[in-house]
């Protein structure tokens, strides 16, 4: 019985009617997964400092807005201050020797004081009925909007598929070759020529400055930013990367071209976040809703090893032995 | 065109575990040497390849790089010179990218990077035929990622790496110990080919006394961070195994036995 009064409260309707603008607030998260796609797999850093940075484009995006500067500029200035989160970190690992992981701890956690600092308390509102939409204010305007959500899509889609060029070109370059074989095999770099250091310091600034660019966006999308948005914010982005290389891997079996691959990765911020609609949509406790990411990470995290560990197990290798004994 | 004035180093220094790894030893090569360097474990042999590759900087003395001296640059710069081989046939390529990407890297050492594209058309003709040349079957293959590839054919693929910028000085340490006899044997051929077409200047470390006297222009022979023999030209080409044994007994005493042992 209360089983059909829970099912008769759920309104297919209103899931669908939610999608559109999950899947909106979903593209930033991807274009945040891009950014950390650029340490978590090509440099094969784990880095942490994301989740400050985030808040930290945000911070600079809504505080500029205030000052009257136009959205674009707003957005462009929080990219170049998510750079140089990026470079303290990095400058953190590479020049004192403090383990990346831990250096990206260490300014994660500095910058909530100064988002607070930036902001000057925890949150700020910039209301997008002050400021316009671009196309009804010369371009200086919100990029994207909560209330304009079809808009917000197409914005969101034309962007993404821009930094996924850039990315996909940048990354076929010398430099960003240079960069690719950096995580690949450190030795190997520094045997062909390669400064190491310079390009984990690049690639650490250049990963920040998406994550800012992301947390700027979805600033202007909710017309807030606030010094704890950016919590769980490298869980969220390797759970966009996980399950767009899953459905990019299931869809593509022979493998498949580097921008496809970073296509992918925005998907999965989409899918990402749809699920966590579909979540609430059934009403489960939203407060539940880390955890369920957690565990979803881990799980697709551990998937991969655990098949290895089928393939050359000594269980099985014990098993296998004792049927020859 | 490689000239080691008088380096020392010492790991772990001011402690119960410094060992004295280098001890004031000053070489000469000149242009077109090929030195096999042989010794027993602990020698300082694979030290004495890494002090001049730059892996870490060495205590005392000079390291001259066709008259340029080297000794202040870190190992990526000193990579403009230097061509190296290791011993693991995975540290020496970049697994998760492809052949014709590895070897852009390669072609690139000592350059700037710039924002120009990775591989152009025109290298990649040039690596056919290169390829083509190691009779791999890799030309085949220039788009498959490296992690695909056997210790060999990594090791065959590395060698070509370290001579397609060619260096001033080609190091290989141990290149063949991680395989089998008979790639061992194809590697070794490779780098005779490779050091010859090319003139190269190389350094080879080797636990096999035979490949010590069959390859290259001259032998060393290494004990407690010092050169104890060097031999070239015709009395390096009438040497033999026994000789060499007898040799190192003498020159590193009774208490090396166990070494002499090791180096067979």
């Amino acid at each position: 019985m209360e089983l059909l009064t829970y099912l008769s409260s759920l309104s297919i309707p209103n899931l669908f009617s939610r999608m559109p603008a999950a899947a909106a607030q979903g593209i930033i998260w991807g274009i945040m997964a891009l950014g950390v796609y650029i340490t978590f797999r090509l440099l094969n850093v784990s880095d942490l400092t994301v989740d400050g940075s985030f808040a930290t484009g945000g911070a600079v995006t809504v505080m500029l807005l205030l000052q009257g500067l136009p959205a674009w500029a707003a957005l462009l200035l929080a990219v170049l201050v998510g750079i140089l989160t990026g470079l303290c970190t990095g400058l953190l690992h590479t020049k004192f020797g403090i383990p990346a992981i831990l250096a990206g701890i260490l300014t994660q956690f500095a910058l909530y004081s100064i988002n607070l600092r930036i902001m000057g308390k925890a949150n700020q509102t910039a209301s997008i009925k002050n400021f316009g939409m671009f196309w009804e204010t010369n371009g200086k305007g919100f990029l994207m909007s909560s209330l304009y959500v079809p808009q917000a899509l197409i914005a969101g889609l034309l962007l993404s598929a821009a930094l996924v060029a850039l990315l996909y070109w940048y990354f076929g370059t010398e430099q960003g070759s240079a960069m690719r074989a950096t995580g690949a095999n450190p030795s190997m770099s520094r045997a062909q020529g390669i400064n190491v250091s310079n390009m984990k310091l690049l690639g650490l600034a250049l990963s920040n400055g998406l994550v800012a660019l992301a947390g700027g966006l979805m600033t202007q999308f909710q017309g807030t930013a606030d010094v704890s948005m950016g919590r769980g914010a490298i869980v969220i982005g390797l759970a966009a990367i996980i399950i767009g290389e899953v459905l990019c891997d299931a869809i593509f079996r022979k493998g498949c071209n580097f921008a496809v691959r970073l296509l992918f990765v925005v998907f999965g911020g989409v899918v990402y976040y749809a699920v966590m609609v579909l979540i609430l949509w059934l009403k489960l406790d939203p407060n539940d809703l880390k955890l369920f990411t957690a565990l979803i990470v881990a799980i697709f995290l551990a998937v991969p090893y655990l098949r290895e560990q089928r393939r050359s197990s000594f269980a099985r290798s014990a098993k296998g032995g004792s049927r020859h004994a | 065109m490689l000239e080691l004035q008088s380096i020392s180093k010492t790991f772990h220094p001011g402690t119960v575990h410094a060992k004295k790894a280098l001890q004031n030893l000053s070489l000469s090569l000149n242009d077109g040497d090929f030195v096999t360097v042989i010794g027993g474990n602990g020698a300082g042999k694979s030290t004495l390849l890494n002090a001049i590759a730059g892996v870490w900087p060495v205590d005392e003395g000079h390291i001259l790089i066709d008259g340029v001296d080297v000794t202040a640059l870190p190992e990526y710069k000193r990579a403009a010179f230097i061509g190296r081989v290791f011993q693991d046939p995975m540290l020496g390529t970049a697994p998760n990218m492809q052949i014709e990407e590895n070897l852009a890297l390669a072609l690139r050492r000592g350059k700037k990077r710039t924002l120009k594209w990775g591989v152009t058309k025109q290298e990649r003709e040039d690596y056919y035929d290169r390829l083509h040349a190691l009779g791999l079957g890799l030309e085949k293959r220039m788009t498959d990622k490296v992690g695909l590839l056997s210790g060999g054919q990594r090791q065959a693929l590395t060698l070509l790496m370290a001579s397609l910028q060619k260096p001033k000085l080609l190091l290989l340490d141990e290149h063949t110990a991680a395989l089998d006899p008979a790639t061992a044997a194809k590697v070794l051929e490779l780098s005779d080919q490779i050091v010859e077409e090319n003139g190269l200047t190389a350094l080879m470390i080797t636990h096999n006394m035979k490949d010590a006297i069959t390859h290259g222009n001259r032998l060393i022979m290494m004990n407690e961070g010092h050169i104890i023999l060097d031999i070239s030209g015709e009395e390096k080409k009438k040497l033999t195994k026994k000789d060499l044994l007898d040799r190192f007994a003498a020159l590193a005493g009774q208490q090396e036995e166990t070494d002499a042992v090791l180096l067979s």
